[in-house]
């Protein structure tokens, strides 16, 4: 089947299923971690801190203002990790995707197959962090509080595809693998730290403006919304706007790709 | 059709550096087409071009009845070609069978038709017994076995060898090129390049030799050597001293001389009466004569026009 922009899913697919064949080798070594941090975030940061906060962030206590932002943080931190270290050492140690182009594939396939992948690591992620605050709700801790919950996972899908094609995009343009700690420092740690999902973003001024251009504060507000089922139209406003950077970065990505790989 | 890829004034160039400079050559259906040239000689980036990993910069090639140039074909040329890159780019993290079956999936094979090919092929390579393994646990000899057999999945019109045989031991050499043989028997079009003139010599019905991204010359090896050096060669063994001075004149016998730092050279029709006159005159030389060679024609048109 043959997809817009030269991408057929079939090969696409066959991008996918390699990472799935070595995630089978490793699954059980790594699945446990992915649940041990949201469970440490929300006990560290939503029952430890939320003590001291009370109810003065959101109108609500601080466990349950954090929560819907950690799950779509965990979603960015699965994306993006896939797509910047994997990815590079995947393009430039093992040139698995020189291999790749050596058969009927083509770059574009590449790209959206590992994009597939990324976005399959994000939900893995995510929803592993959802499953610990949905549980918590089931016992008694009003995390979820909305039907609307279950879309969340639809908006983890929205949030691995921008973190993972962002990730593909500056793996795409760097020659050294050491340029992630900026990536990572200057990047994905202020993200997390300034969407919204500790404290709201009009805590510094503009701080409201300069988020509306970033994604994660998309992903935090709407999975906010989600939770809660206090929704208005800025939150369909949040699902436009990363559905928007996913079809611009999906076409500018194989391109780029090209760029850095094709001599 | 029988020409299955046609280069007409190829150019690759890499901003100032000219790669290939507008080569011309065709590779016939069926034969075993070899590029044999030093380092740098453009061999590499021909066979890139051909398998569409790299874009043309001039000229036109066409491949399997396909317009190379531009990519537009990319696909349904690489559909049919087989490509056995220079370096390992197996994957690591899969095992032996797995780099195989993935690859099935590139190439439209699915399920029952897919394990069937798997297995056909980890048997031509020998790696039936190493199929669950991890490939890092592989000798050198053994991955580019299952590089071969990787890239005969999608029983490919042409298959590409970049350097198939550099930096295996002898033995895997000898195993590899039982391999590459069994292919020929196959009538498979095989592309290759080396810098062995053994392997040349041994797989290739016609070699092209490249030199500074020029083809220098092309033929069968028996019309390389009967053209570019002789039937026959006569080589003496030279001491430190170089050729002594009241034998300078032998340079004059047979068809061409060639003095290199520790030999002298001398290509002749017939070696006898060649090797009988040097006997004579440096008897207490090392002399030897031997059928030509393709190491002869290669040392030859380096000397002449590989390097300046």
């Amino acid at each position: 089947m043959r997809l817009p922009g030269n991408i057929d899913l079939a090969m696409a697919l066959t991008v996918w299923r390699r990472n799935v064949m070595v995630y089978r080798h490793t699954w059980k070594a790594n699945i446990l971690p992915n649940f041990f941090e949201p469970l440490l975030y929300l006990v560290g940061m939503g029952v430890g801190l939320g003590a001291y906060v009370g109810e003065s962030v959101g109108g609500t206590n601080y466990l349950t203002f954090i929560a819907p932002g950690l799950v779509a943080a965990s979603a960015m931190n699965g994306a993006v990790f896939e797509t910047t270290y994997n990815m590079f050492v995947k393009m430039r140690f093992g040139r698995i995707y020189d291999a790749y182009l050596g058969t009927p594939a083509s770059i574009e396939d590449v790209a959206f197959g590992e994009l597939m992948w990324a976005v399959t690591r994000a939900m893995i992620y995510g929803v592993a962090f959802l499953s610990i605050v949905a549980a918590m709700s089931l016992f008694g801790v009003p995390l979820l509080t909305s039907p609307w919950a279950l879309l969340l996972p639809f908006e983890l899908i929205l949030i691995g595809a921008v973190f993972s094609l962002i990730g593909q995009v500056f793996t795409a343009m760097i020659k050294s693998i050491d340029l992630y700690s900026y990536f990572y420092t200057l990047g994905i740690t202020p993200l997390f730290l300034f969407s919204g999902i500790f404290f709201p973003t009009e805590r510094f001024p503009y701080g409201d403006t300069i988020a509306w251009f970033t994604p994660l504060y998309h992903g935090v507000h709407l999975a906010r919304g989600l939770a809660t089922g206090v929704l208005d139209l800025s939150h369909a406003v949040d699902a436009v706007w990363m559905l928007t950077i996913c079809v611009i970065l999906v076409a500018i990505t194989p391109r780029l790709m090209r760029r850095a790989m094709v001599k | 059709m029988d020409i299955v890829v046609e280069a007409v004034g190829l150019k690759k160039t890499y901003g100032e550096f000219v790669a290939v400079d507008g080569i011309d050559f065709e590779i016939r259906r069926g034969e075993c087409f070899g590029f044999l040239g030093p380092n740098g000689a453009g061999k590499t980036t021909t066979m890139r071009m051909i398998y569409r990993a790299s874009p043309l910069t001039d000229g036109s090639l066409v491949v399997l009845g396909h317009e190379a140039r531009g990519g537009q074909n990319d696909r349904l040329i690489k559909a049919r070609i087989g490509v056995v890159p220079q370096e390992d780019n197996l994957d690591q993290e899969l095992t032996v069978r797995e780099n195989l079956s993935l690859f099935c999936g590139f190439y439209g094979l699915r399920g029952a038709a897919a394990s069937a090919r798997v297995d056909e092929l980890l048997a031509f390579a020998d790696l039936v017994a190493k199929a669950g393994q991890r490939v890092e646990t592989l000798s050198g000899g053994m991955k580019r076995r299952l590089l071969i057999a990787r890239g005969l999945l999608g029983r490919p019109d042409l298959v590409i060898l970049d350097e198939p045989t550099t930096g295996l031991d002898p033995r895997a050499r000898q195993i590899l090129w039982e391999k590459l043989g069994a292919l020929r028997q196959r009538k498979a079009t095989l592309v290759l390049t080396t810098h062995y003139m053994e392997e040349a010599e041994r797989l290739c019905d016609r070699i092209a030799i490249m030199g500074q991204g020029r083809i220098v010359a092309v033929d069968t090896p028996a019309a390389l050597i009967e053209n570019h050096a002789a039937r026959h060669v006569v080589e003496v063994r030279l001491g430190v001293d170089g050729l002594p001075p009241h034998a300078a004149d032998l340079t004059e016998l047979g068809q061409r001389a060639e003095l290199l730092t520790d030999r002298l050279l001398i290509y002749a029709a017939e070696a006898e009466p060649v090797i009988a006159e040097v006997l004579q005159r440096l008897p207490d030389h090392v002399s030897l004569a031997r059928r030509g060679s393709l190491e002869d024609v290669y040392l030859n048109l380096t000397g002449k026009e590989l390097t300046d």
